[in-house]
Parts: C-alpha cells; sequence; structure tokens
C-alpha cells in the first residue's frame, strides 16, 4: 500500500491496535456506549505498582505548599470572610519538569514490558519532554512528532525549548508545519517503526495521574484535617481532569469539586496556518479543552481514557493576560517562577477563592517548568512581534490573536463559566440521529454525570435546536 | 559543501495542497504540509541539495538540505517593558507604593 492520506488514514486502526497493544474492540457495547471501567482496569497495574514505578523514575510525591501571599491578595478584592486559601501542588518537581511525567511514567513502562523498541508520542508540549526523559531511563528509542511551524516557517519559542529539552533527553523530534496531518504522519512512523503509541490518552496515560489526585487527598487530610473543597485542573484534551478527579474520588474526597480551567482562545482556529502564532498558548486552552470535553473520541487512540465530563463540575475560562498576570505574581510575591500555560488554573483559583469562604481550601492541581523560550518573557516578545497589542485593562475585552490585555488591577481578574448544559448538549448533538436504546442511555448517564430524565430533557432540546 | 556524516536538519514536503485533508480551513489547505528532522548526512552535499539522512532513531529520511550543525536559537527575546510595569502594580497593590 502506497503512503496516501487516504491509504493511510484507512489503516488507522490496524495500525493502532499494533501500536497500543489494547484490543479496544472488547470493551464495545452494542450501541454508542463501552465499558469505560472495564477499559481502565484491564491491566496489571494497581496503585501500588503505579507508586512503584513513578517513586523508582522521579515522579510523584511534589511538594503541596500553601500560597499565602496570594491568598492575601486575593482577598483584597473578596468580601468580607470570603477568600479561600489556595494550595499548589509543584509538580514542576517531577522529572522533566511536569505533571506529564506521571503519564508517561505508565506508558514508558508498558511499552518496555511489551518489548517495543521504542515509543512515539505526538506533542509539542511537556508530555514529549516526560515520554523522552522516561524512555532514556529505561533505554528505549522515542521520537516525539510535533506540529512546530507555520508556512513563514515561524514557530512559538515554548514549542522550540520543548524539541530542544525532547532532543537533550537522545529523542529524535519530527517537526511539522501546522494541520491535523499531524496524525497522518504519526501513523506513517507507527507503521514504520513498530515503537509504542505513547498516547495520551491511554488508560496508562490516565491511570498515572490518579497518584496526583491521591496524593492531594491524602496530604490535605493530613495536613487540615479535610478534604479540599475544590481542586482547579487546567483542561485541554481532558486527561488530567479525569486521572485527577479519580484519583480523589478513590481516596475518598467525593465531595470535592473538580473546576477544569482553559484560556480563552475563542475566535482563534486551531488548525489554521495564520493564527497558529496569533496565540501565546499552546496548550490549557480552549481551542483543544472545549472538543475534547464534548468529543473526547477524537483522540489518537480508538476510546479515550481522558472522558472529562464524568468529573466536571464547573468549567470556567480565563484570559491570556489573566495567566500572565498570575505567572508574575507567582514569581513576585511567591518566589516561585512556573508556566506559563500551566498556571491557567492558578489564574482561575486566584478569582474563584474570592466566591468562597476564607475556612475553605482551593487546590491548584499543577505547576510547570520554566525556560529560556518557555516563559513569560519570550512568549510576550514573540506576541509582540507577531503584531498581537499588550495592553492594560478589563482582561475581558482581550480579543484573542489582536492583543493580550493584562489585568489593570488584580481586582478584575475574574473567570467566566461555560454553561454545561451547553456543553453537555454539544456532546449529545453526535447521537441526535440514532434511536438510544436503555443501554446506550445508561451509557450517556455515565458520560455526562447526569440522569436519565436530564438526559431525555436535553436530548429534546437538542433534536428541536 | 557539508561534509559527510555532518548532523544537519532537512526539510521534506509530505503533502502538496491537493494532497491535503480535505477538512481543513482554506489557509492551511493553500500551503503544503511540511516536515523537519534533523541527522546525520549520508554524502556529502550542498545546501539545498535534495540529501539522505540517518535520524537519531537510525530512520532514513530524505529532504532537502535547510541546514547544517543546526543550533538553539530560542532565549528570553527582547526587552518587554510591560511586565516591569505589571510587576510593579502587583506589589504596589499587594505592599502599598514606596514612600521617597
Amino acid at each position: 500500500m502506497s503512503n496516501t492520506y487516504n491509504d493511510i488514514m484507512s489503516q488507522r486502526n490496524e495500525i493502532m491496535k499494533k501500536s497500543v497493544g489494547i484490543d479496544y474492540d472488547k470493551y464495545e457495547f452494542d450501541g454508542i456506549g463501552f465499558d469505560y471501567e472495564m477499559m481502565m482496569n484491564d491491566h496489571d497495574f494497581d496503585l501500588e505498582l503505579i507508586i512503584k514505578i513513578q517513586t523508582e523514575n522521579m515522579v510523584g510525591n511534589t511538594p503541596l505548599i500553601e500560597l499565602k501571599n496570594l491568598t492575601k491578595y486575593a482577598r483584597k478584592f473578596a468580601d468580607k470572610g470570603k477568600g479561600a486559601r489556595i494550595f499548589l501542588k509543584d509538580e514542576a518537581a517531577n522529572l522533566s519538569g511536569s505533571f506529564k511525567a506521571r503519564r508517561a511514567a505508565l506508558s514508558v513502562y508498558q511499552a518496555k514490558k511489551l518489548g517495543y523498541k521504542g515509543v512515539i508520542a505526538a506533542t509539542s508540549g511537556n508530555y514529549g519532554a516526560a515520554v523522552a526523559a522516561l524512555a532514556a531511563k529505561v533505554g528505549l528509542e522515542c521520537i516525539i512528532v510535533q506540529e512546530a511551524f507555520d508556512s513563514k516557517n515561524l514557530s512559538q519559542p515554548e514549542i522550540l525549548e520543548k524539541a530542544r529539552k525532547c532532543e537533550s533527553f537522545g529523542a529524535e523530534v519530527v517537526q511539522l508545519s501546522v494541520g491535523p496531518e499531524l496524525f497522518y504522519q504519526f501513523l506513517i512512523l507507527l507503521k514504520d517503526t513498530g515503537y509504542f503509541n505513547a498516547s495520551l490518552y491511554s488508560p496508562y496515560g490516565i491511570k498515572g495521574i490518579e497518584t496526583l489526585g491521591l496524593e492531594i487527598a491524602e496530604e490535605m487530610l493530613k495536613k487540615e484535617g479535610k478534604y479540599p473543597e475544590a481542586v482547579v485542573v487546567t483542561n485541554a484534551g481532558g486527561g488530567n481532569l479525569t486521572g485527577t478527579a479519580r484519583g480523589l474520588k478513590n481516596a475518598g474526597a467525593t465531595d470535592t469539586k473538580i473546576i477544569a480551567a482553559s484560556v480563552d482562545l475563542s475566535g482563534l482556529h486551531m488548525a489554521s496556518d495564520s493564527d497558529f502564532n496569533k496565540k501565546s498558548f499552546t496548550t490549557g486552552h480552549t481551542g483543544f479543552g472545549i472538543p475534547f470535553t464534548t468529543f473526547p473520541d477524537r483522540s489518537d487512540v480508538p476510546r479515550s481514557a481522558g472522558r472529562p465530563l464524568r468529573y466536571m463540575d464547573e468549567y470556567v475560562t480565563v484570559n491570556q493576560g489573566s495567566v500572565f498576570f498570575m505567572t508574575e505574581s507567582l514569581a513576585t510575591l511567591e518566589g516561585m517562577e512556573r508556566g506559563p500555560a500551566g498556571n491557567t488554573s492558578l489564574a482561575a483559583a486566584f478569582s474563584l477563592a474570592q466566591e468562597m469562604n476564607e475556612d475553605e481550601i482551593i487546590v491548584v492541581q499543577e505547576t510547570e517548568y520554566t525556560g529560556a523560550g518557555k516563559h513569560i518573557q519570550p512568549q510576550l516578545s514573540f506576541a509582540k512581534k507577531n503584531g498581537i497589542e499588550i495592553l492594560f485593562g478589563n482582561p475581558f475585552d482581550e480579543i484573542p490573536g489582536k492583543n493580550i490585555i493584562l489585568p489593570s488591577s488584580a481586582k478584575l481578574l475574574k473567570h467566566k463559566y461555560l454553561d454545561m448544559t451547553k456543553l453537555r448538549k454539544s456532546y449529545l448533538k453526535r447521537y441526535c440521529n440514532i434511536d438510544l436504546s436503555n443501554k446506550d442511555i445508561l451509557f450517556l448517564e455515565e458520560e455526562l454525570n447526569i440522569d436519565k430524565q436530564n438526559i431525555i430533557e436535553l436530548m429534546m432540546e437538542v433534536k428541536n435546536d | 559543501m557539508i561534509d559527510k556524516n555532518s548532523y544537519v536538519r532537512i526539510r521534506k514536503t509530505l503533502l502538496k495542497p491537493e494532497e491535503r485533508a480535505s477538512n481543513i480551513p482554506a489557509e492551511t489547505k493553500e500551503v503544503p504540509f511540511k516536515m523537519w528532522v534533523k541527522g546525520y548526512l549520508h554524502d556529502e552535499s550542498d545546501l539545498f541539495d535534495i540529501v539522505k539522512i540517518t535520524t537519531e532513531t537510525g530512520r532514513v529520511e530524505t529532504g532537502r538540505l535547510k541546514e547544517a550543525f543546526p543550533p538553539y536559537k530560542i532565549g528570553y527575546g527582547d526587552f518587554v517593558p510591560e511586565i516591569l510595569k505589571l510587576r510593579h502594580l502587583i506589589k504596589s497593590e499587594m505592599y502599598g507604593d514606596k514612600d521617597e
């Protein structure tokens, strides 16, 4: 068979099956659903083994610290008695500098165990660095596939830094121009090399994050005698939220509110060559967050293990300027240089805390490493070079792709709620021409975390829209 | 002339505009889908020649020779005065303005 676009895409399922070592067919129900929990538990990883693998690889057990100064700063703008205590899980302390090492640890372990010679991951973000680092540690070959350049050969400094980091661990980095055909080249590489697909969305990719939720629950209980009232998670592909929420729930923190946060990039098209370098965030934004929330199986495996609507209580957005503002605040007031993209949930938490009582606790569940290229300084410098105006004012006036509005006071740094009903309806749209069986509806109840009556009502609304 | 076995960066067109996926924005569909990859040069060549390389994982790739001994150019960018303003704003909201 040739390597034309259509030929390769038609071999998608076969290539995937070989490269993940999972036969997804066996989890499928008749109808629209599949057995999610069976898929999540169909492997040899128990919690003890996961913790052992991660600990041996310098992953996990990251510090959970109270941001006393940022809490104080937030309370300046909160009503009396309001302003929850803000805690931060310093995931930058993981091998390779982000929580993504938790995911990579299990994927790479599995690849080695199944006898693959190497691993491939499609990512221009921290996950690439994590897979490359873990592959180096177990002696596997590694290829990282990045969407890197627009047609003018321009790339975000953050992506170029990630390429450098992957190469520093001995990985090969394949850089591509803008477009969803990345998946096509990814399939060719999987087919030609026979390497393992270290997908972000495999059960291993999500299981690995459950320890993050577990650590938050256990440490909070030990330190404060209770589970946190809320945990804020930066949301893109949905895996971070899914894994963290599952970990919290398994540990007993069933009442902890799970809040997703993304950078608002509305108006910018993710597959657009001309929009590519107009954004200042390559992940953690609505361009990934919303589509993956409303259709998780758009990922690079047949059934994504990241299914955020099952666990999400609220979904908020903040603008780019607010995340830069918080990145600078974290450095200036707490002495922590982190992010910027990983600080999306921190920006949201700063504002969300002001709606909560002062004896309550809100946990920001990640940070990420920072450095040349991947830092507020080069990212704002790059934005300016691309004609993006940097202004001070009300962040709600920001127009992604035209300007970045830094709040002229932290008082103006506010989150915006996304409509959960709208998100669920968007998920249901796919099925509006299908006669749903009882089994389908049961599946949807779990997928959308609402009851049967709700599903039927929402479905009616979708059909009438 | 670039010596055999030099570490280089090549570029290859993977899909011409007409071969690209159908469901993509017009401005993306107008341009070819390209790949850049680094590796060791098989034969002595000139810049912009079509060459063969062996990548870090031992794969052989063909493409146009774009750069020999590719450097990392990332840094901290140009001076961004807005960051200083931001820093002062945060400090003054937190601790109050400094007295003279």
